[in-house]
């Protein structure tokens, strides 16, 4: 296939950016919203990204980026390195081997799969982070963490489904 | 070339795999690696942080500009509908703050004879260094904001950060112009405070949830609800009698207090310079801690 100089641009482009929302939802998690309740529960926006993009294409999100975004989302967000690199790698690796389940259903299938992977991560991360601290942090925080993250991830996982459609044309690389 | 798989692609594919396998372990092991060397080394990661904190804050500034304004102007359209109760309670808050006044002013005037008869040692002014919050996480796992203001603003580790309500937290990590605020709620933060009234001592310590409790009270000491809650200045990193917030509720699980400071409506706070060194002096710790610090830059 030959293409012109222009074109190949153009596909690499398209092709970062999965990465790209990535890492504007990772800063967008620790602007400072300013709602009276929300910054406690603020959800882990990125797990969303994560979760989507394993899905749906894990070959422009390698697994280098996935743990780039997680210490990105860790010295950001001031939580022990560690704890999100962690949790973004056994998302995407669960997500990516159990691929057929989730690709092509119904949107409620692909929103009940996030429901358990986010449970998953939330129980993860509060286990790493008690770890990390040598005492059993608050749980409830957590869950509703958990709950919120529910609510919101239709809203930005239509964003990225239009996003994928409009930019990143079929998938290549149906397993 | 994804037409036709060659010979050679269908041997490399399981290999492939294979390396994806063992680069996916090798992260995770990568990852449980970092969270050691936090545990061990805390002053490099801090540095870390730091410079990407530093790196990001633009972006963030200017994320949070919008988002400011949108909050603003809900809170301007949601204040219209009260704006005749609210008008009314000032008022009479007003009125019985022009009574304090007057109080305030009779005993500053006593307070004042009193110390130039006792020739007492003048605790020392702060200078104040005002900064945005830019940035901020709160939950179960860390309670910090990022500032505006770095060592480049004369920010320095251990200061307090105050806000019009009251105490705030700490400075913990410092770049060039940003810095990191250890809110007071933070599982990390402990603070020496005094009950006001019954000028208790103890430790207020952070559980990373809205009420922080009271550690290391004197075993017989009488704690009633309500009471206020101000920094002791023990251990000199904190000047005194800063309000930090009122004892909320004592039971089995011990004291919990209700901060003054109001961390979700916080848009600026100011950082008070009172020229205290703290009781943690980093960079005296080791002499080598500090000769590796020189190499790493």
């Amino acid at each position: 296939m030959s293409e012109t100089f222009w074109q190949r641009l153009d596909k690499a482009a398209r092709s970062i950016t999965p990465f790209g929302l990535t890492l504007f939802l990772v800063i967008l998690s620790v602007v400072p919203m300013r709602i009276p309740g929300y910054a406690e529960i603020a959800p882990v926006l990125a797990l969303m990204a994560v979760y989507h993009w394993a899905i749906y294409r894990p070959n422009l999100m390698p697994l280098w980026s996935i743990f780039v975004l997680g210490v990105l989302q860790d010295l950001l967000s001031g939580v022990p390195l560690g704890l999100y690199i962690i949790v973004f790698l056994t998302v995407y690796g669960v997500v990516l081997s159990q691929r057929r389940f989730f690709a092509g259903r119904s949107f409620l299938l692909y929103w009940l799969g996030f429901g358990i992977m986010a449970f998953c991560a939330a129980v993860e991360s509060w286990f790493l982070a008690s770890l990390w601290h040598l005492s059993l942090l608050n749980f409830e925080t957590v869950f509703f963490q958990f709950l919120l993250s529910m609510g919101i991830f239709p809203f930005v996982a239509w964003v990225f489904l239009r996003w994928q459609q409009a930019l990143l044309g079929p998938d290549q690389d149906v397993s | 070339m994804e037409q036709r798989p060659s010979a050679l692609l269908r041997l490399a594919a399981p290999l492939r795999s294979l390396v994806q396998r063992f680069m996916y372990l090798g992260l995770i092991a990568a990852a449980f690696g970092l969270m050691l060397v936090g545990k061990i080394d805390a002053l490099l990661i801090d540095r870390m942080r730091a410079e990407v904190t530093n790196a990001v804050a633009p972006i963030v500034t200017a994320l949070s500009q919008p988002l400011a304004t949108i909050s603003e102007a809900i809170v301007a359209v949601k204040s219209l509908s009260t704006i005749r109760e609210e008008n009314i309670r000032l008022a009479q808050e007003n009125a019985n703050l022009k009574q304090w006044l007057l109080v305030a002013r009779k005993l500053q005037a006593e307070n004042i004879a009193l110390q130039t008869l006792l020739s007492s040692v003048d605790d020392r002014k702060p200078r104040y260094i005002t900064a945005r919050v830019v940035a901020g996480t709160r939950g179960a796992f860390a309670n910090s904001f990022v500032i505006n203001a770095g060592s480049g603003d004369n920010v320095r580790k251990g200061q307090a950060v105050l806000n019009d309500q009251g105490f705030v937290g700490r400075v913990s990590v410092v770049a060039k112009h940003s810095a990191r605020v250890l809110l007071a709620n933070d599982i990390n933060s402990r603070v020496p405070i005094i009950i006001e009234n019954t000028r208790t001592r103890g430790i207020l310590a952070g559980s990373n949830t809205n009420r922080p409790k009271l550690i290391h009270l004197p075993p017989n000491a009488r704690v009633t609800t309500s009471e206020r809650v101000v920094t002791s200045g023990h251990g000199g990193v904190f000047p005194p009698g800063l309000p930090v917030g009122v004892v909320a509720s004592i039971n089995d699980g011990g004291v919990e207090v209700k901060l003054f400071a109001d961390y979700h409506k916080m848009e600026f706070v100011r950082v008070a310079d009172y020229g205290l060194s703290g009781f943690v002096d980093t960079s005296a710790v080791t002499p080598s801690a500090g000769g590796k610090a020189e190499k790493r830059r």
